[in-house]
């Protein structure tokens, strides 16, 4: 057993790019569904948008690669337009209807032959990312080159990733944390608890909602954009169901409505998959077995995985609802 | 047992003022701030609200009251835009409210609250308070990151909340989660959330639903004191003590319809409404010491 690999691996899980874009991400619901309660089951569309914003300039549009950021984050204000207009003067469970269904639409549609041209179908889209890594080499961390010390080694690339990775996990922690603290966050706050009390006192919760909607989403968007330039590639089905629902994962297991929680939470959540993962392939290096019968053989350490941290989240949600970070008087008032 | 009460000026001013009106249904105020006409809500086929004319005097207080199904609650939801009426024109101080958004009204002078409450239990009492102040410039979301903007504002919004806290008795539970306050802790925080709206027509829905003796008269207090700084109450509600004390004119609901007006007094003799919609024992508590 290699304890140091698990070890190095699992602290860099706990910081790697994986947290770096959950995060994003996790922030972006946590404004939706934490703060204003908002079931957005769709944020891997938010994603994909910021992604295909990216990838179309370089494989469509032919434009320069920096237009791809107003791009996703336009493609996201439609989208949380188009999903918000019909449901959001309804009861919150159909928007999580709307919104699961439409991230799925988008993956359909950009991964479907037909629209090859536009979103380079199931093989995704390469090749855009260039001018941002040159970036990184303008400021002095070749791509090429290792940095960092043990157990924090890094590539180049990864490194300058992750460091444009954390300055936004900061700067929309810092942009969510002092909305939430302002006037405008207590709105979305008080609809979180009750929109008809919201709306008699003379608050167009509907705008609200969108504001809100749209805010998460664009969040979203730009985490879908870390992801893209991590891999540097789009690929459509890297923005299925699973990827929403894991990220939800995390922002329950850090705590709802707790900027903390969602950046904490998508590190833990990581950090626990990658040690997991290792230690398992490393007790599985041989078939695990009593006697005769082969408990557990290598290819099933995924499955494995996925099992453990279902149970874990199974436990969470029995003896701490409210998360890591979530507030415990917050939490106790629920109504049930 | 009849309780000598004394008016104040407002409220001595306000019962004067609807001497004169006629006692029947949809009778002509003098000087009305409500006025809906021909008000129909259909449910399927129930009629649920079939009001042809209906006023509310101008700083008085107003009780709408009749049995359960009557339509009062619905007739509210009409009124404040939580629901939309088959047909029928409403105005409030001379404005057609008939295309205002609800979240408008509160602007506009016209606030409610709710029969079952909805205080925001998880956040706290001071904050549901702060909600309640209209036309906040950090509630939009470009100015919710430079607290400069709305820092003094919310300052004197903070001050009014406690003010209004301190006058509703209520300032010792300032910090606390509103999901820790009693049930009629409750209706007194929804009553003084309104109030931060700074409104001139009151609506409140069954204020007495669930609240103990001992705070309803502090209830009825805070009530007349709405009226006597102004503002202009209309009340639905069940309990007939409450109604007489409090309320400077009454109008009775049934299936729907206003059957009857007057005063308190007036309403406590007319038999039909007493033996057809209240009960004859109710009746007897309302004309003790007649």
């Amino acid at each position: 057993m290699d304890w140091n690999l698990i070890l190095e691996n699992s602290l860099k899980g706990f910081i790697g790019i994986n947290a770096v874009y959950f995060a994003i991400a996790a922030l972006g619901l946590n404004v939706q569904f934490g703060y204003t309660g908002l079931l957005n089951f769709g944020q891997a569309g938010f994603m994909a948008c910021g992604a295909y914003g990216l990838g179309m300039t370089a494989h469509y549009f032919d434009i320069s690669f920096w237009w791809g950021i107003p791009l996703g984050i336009l493609f996201s204000v439609v989208l949380g337009l188009l999903m918000g207009i019909p449901t959001l003067r309804l009861r919150a469970d159909y928007l999580a209807i709307v919104t699961i269904a439409s991230a799925e639409i988008i993956r359909l549609v950009v991964r479907s032959v037909k629209f090859k041209t536009y979103f380079g179908g199931s093989d995704g889209i390469n090749g855009f990312s260039s001018s941002f890594r040159a970036l990184g080499n303008d400021f002095g961390i070749n791509e090429a080159d290792q940095y960092g010390f043990w157990p924090f080694k890094f590539t180049g690339r990864e490194l300058w990733v992750l460091i444009v990775g954390w300055l936004i996990v900061a700067v929309f922690g810092f942009v969510v944390y002092k909305l939430m603290k302002s006037p405008w966050g207590r709105v979305l706050k008080a609809i979180r608890e009750d929109e008809d009390a919201v709306k008699s006192l003379g608050k167009n919760v509907y705008s609200y909602k969108m504001q809100s909607l749209i805010l998460g989403g664009v969040i979203g968007t730009v985490s879908g954009m870390i992801f893209a330039l991590d891999r540097g590639s789009v690929q459509p089905d890297n923005y299925s169901r699973d990827l929403t629902f894991y990220i939800l994962t995390a922002l329950v297991l850090g705590g709802v409505a707790k900027v903390s929680g969602s950046i904490v939470g998508s590190m833990m959540f990581w950090g626990l998959f990658t040690f997991m993962d290792n230690f398992l392939r490393q007790v599985a290096k041989d078939p695990v077995s009593i006697g005769n019968v082969t408990i557990m053989k290598s290819t099933q350490v995924g499955q494995l995985n996925f099992i453990l941290i279902g149970i874990t989240l199974i436990l969470l949600m029995v003896f701490r609802p409210q998360g890591m970070f979530g507030n415990r008087k917050e939490m106790a008032f629920d109504g049930r | 047992m009849d309780v000598e009460r004394t008016y104040g000026e407002v409220a001595t001013k306000a019962r004067q003022s609807l001497r004169d009106v006629e006692r029947s249904p949809g009778a002509r105020k003098p000087n009305p701030i409500l006025t809906a006409d021909n008000i129909r809500r259909e449910f399927g086929g129930i009629i649920a609200v079939d009001v042809d004319h209906f006023e509310v005097q101008e700083g008085s207080i107003t009780a709408l009251i009749g049995p359960n199904g009557a339509g009062k609650t619905t007739f509210f939801n009409l009124l404040t835009g939580f629901d939309q009426p088959n047909s029928g024109s409403w105005t409030f101080q001379g404005k057609d409210m008939s295309k205002v958004a609800s979240h408008r009204t509160a602007a506009l002078g016209m606030v409610r609250t709710f029969q079952l409450t909805k205080s925001l239990t998880k956040l706290s009492v001071i904050e549901n308070m702060r909600l309640g102040a209209t036309d906040q410039k950090g509630e939009k979301w470009w100015n919710g990151l430079f607290s400069a903007v709305w820092k003094g504002q919310e300052d004197e919004i903070t001050e009014h909340a406690d003010e209004l806290l301190t006058r509703f008795q209520m300032i010792h539970m300032r910090d606390e989660y509103a999901g820790a306050l009693s049930g009629g802790q409750r209706k007194l925080l929804e009553m003084a959330r309104a109030l931060m709206t700074n409104p001139t027509l009151v609506m409140l829905d069954e204020p007495m639903a669930g609240v103990n003796p001992a705070l309803k008269q502090s209830l009825n207090e805070h009530i007349r004191g709405l009226r006597d700084q102004g503002m202009t109450v209309l009340f639905v509600e069940h309990d007939m003590d409450m109604v007489h004390d409090v309320s400077d004119w009454v109008i009775v609901m049934a299936e729907g319809r206003i059957i009857a007006e007057g005063t308190p007094d007036d309403i406590a003799k007319n038999s039909a409404v007493i033996d057809a919609y209240l009960g004859t024992r109710q009746g007897q508590s309302l004309l003790e010491g007649e």
